[in-house]
């Protein structure tokens, strides 16, 4: 009888893969139905698994509900990340009172396999920012490339510590609609957190 | 008992790759191998591990089955971050061509995301840039023929023929692994070309690579022979995954088994 369960499960192994994904999105799609909630160009469809610095497992529709503020980035970069930490601390030391609480400003890792959530607990720390509205997130590297494709952000790794990749800060609307993108290191960042109230406005 | 177990194991198997694998007829065993591609890691070899790739393209017909099968990919359901209205503009409805296009043509019009799924759902996936460019430096004799006048003259007329994407696939001869059409058909997605970096924002707003800037990136390359490569990096800097192109289709490659 064990054979025959041993053999059974192989073969569903073989299976499996694929359709287990299409439960997912059609489970997407069932929720979007029933409430209407997920739109056709919100990320909240994307049903890849991320983990955060706390080493706790989320889905990116899990952060529903914030205006999310995103960058991709790597933690051992020493060129243009610090910069870009710097760009979005600053631009959430600009944004009014009336927005705080409702904005999750977030670091995606393009190097999932140097970046371990402890790797990015210590990062966090490093930068004070281990606290709201700050989130760090990896996940797989095949996830990692599907995001960056969502965000038309371009990255390749150079050596296994360094990677070159476009400096892109994207604003997502509480739908988890892409409604701006600020591109450049060190660039006026008033239209982006003018994008942000906006959003914040329409919640 | 434990003879029995064997050969159950044994026809459990053999399903197996007779239903998912289909590695033996369909696809290629390529042998790895370390070369320099267009844009390396600054121009050091690429090591590239022994993969098994598709022969043909992914036909029409083929994405018929597939969009017959998982519906949330057909042209009126699929997800508007997944695809722009380009997707399937060929189709006359969710499952059936325009007249005028051939079952046995390679299915085009179709985004990233839709040929990553299509492959993923084969047990497969999509190649990454270096190995595509790899299987594509052959000709019918050398597995590296880059350095022949006739392989990029060949390529290059190709480039110049229009509508090459109405063609049915399998009429290219076959390469030194046996593959066909890598040339001569349509371009093709690789599951990392969002790892090119020569666009325009790559001069104002990208960090480190001097490889990979524009103006830099004609100097920085290393082949400047292969000026077909050179286009095809263009193109894949040039595109995102939600693009449905024309002449853009793709095949799909499986890792060896580790044994």
């Amino acid at each position: 009888m064990k054979t025959y369960i041993l053999v059974f499960c192989m073969l569903c192994l073989g299976v499996m893969s694929c359709k287990q994904d299409t439960k997912q999105v059609t489970g997407v799609n069932e929720v979007s139905k029933q409430s209407e909630e997920i739109s056709d160009m919100s990320i909240y469809n994307l049903p890849s698994t991320w983990t955060n610095q706390n080493g706790k497992d989320i889905q990116l529709k899990d952060l529903k509900g914030d205006v999310l503020v995103m960058v991709m980035i790597y933690t051992t970069c020493k060129a243009a990340c610090p910069r870009l930490v710097a760009d979005m601390r600053n631009i959430e030391k600009q944004l009014p009172e009336s927005t705080k609480g409702k904005v999750n400003m977030i670091f995606v890792s393009i190097d999932p396999e140097t970046d371990t959530p402890e790797r990015l607990k210590a990062f966090a720390k490093e930068n004070f920012m281990d606290e709201e509205p700050w989130t760090f997130l990896r996940s797989s590297e095949q996830n990692t490339r599907e995001f960056a494709a969502v965000l038309a952000v371009k990255y390749k790794e150079i050596s296994p510590m360094d990677f070159s990749h476009s400096n892109i800060i994207s604003v997502f609307n509480a739908a988890g609609e892409l409604v701006f993108q600020q591109e450049g290191l060190g660039v006026n960042s008033d239209a982006t957190i003018q994008n942000i109230e906006k959003a914040v406005s329409e919640m | 008992m434990f003879k029995k177990t064997y050969i159950l194991f044994g026809i459990a198997f053999l399903l197996q790759t007779v239903v998912f694998g289909q590695t033996n007829k369909d696809m290629l065993h390529i042998q790895g191998g370390s070369y320099i591609p267009l844009y390396g890691r600054d121009s050091v070899l690429v090591k590239v591990n022994d993969f098994f790739m598709d022969k043909l393209p992914v036909t029409n017909q083929q994405y018929v089955d597939f969009v017959k099968q998982y519906p949330e990919w057909q042209k009126s359901k699929v997800k508007r971050l997944f695809a722009d209205e380009m997707y399937l503009i060929n189709w006359k409805n969710d499952t059936i061509l325009n007249h005028t296009e051939r079952l046995e043509s390679p299915i085009t019009y179709v985004s990233w995301f839709a040929a990553s799924k299509y492959c993923e759902c084969q047990g497969k996936r999509l190649p990454t840039v270096d190995e595509w460019e790899y299987v594509a430096m052959a000709d019918e004799e050398l597995a590296d023929a880059r350095v022949k006048k006739t392989y990029n003259e060949k390529i290059l007329s190709w480039y110049e023929a229009p509508r090459t994407n109405t063609y049915e696939v399998g009429r290219n001869p076959e390469n030194f692994w046996g593959v066909k059409d890598l040339h001569g058909l349509v371009w093709e997605w690789t599951s990392d070309f969002n790892s090119i970096l020569i666009t325009g924002e790559s001069r104002k707003d990208v960090d480190k690579d001097t490889n990979l800037f524009c103006g830099s990136a004609a100097v920085g390359a290393t082949d400047l022979m292969n000026y077909a490569a050179f286009m095809r990096y263009a193109f894949r800097g040039s595109i995102t995954a939600r693009y449905n192109i024309k002449n853009l289709g793709f095949r799909c490659v499986q890792d060896m088994p580790i044994e």
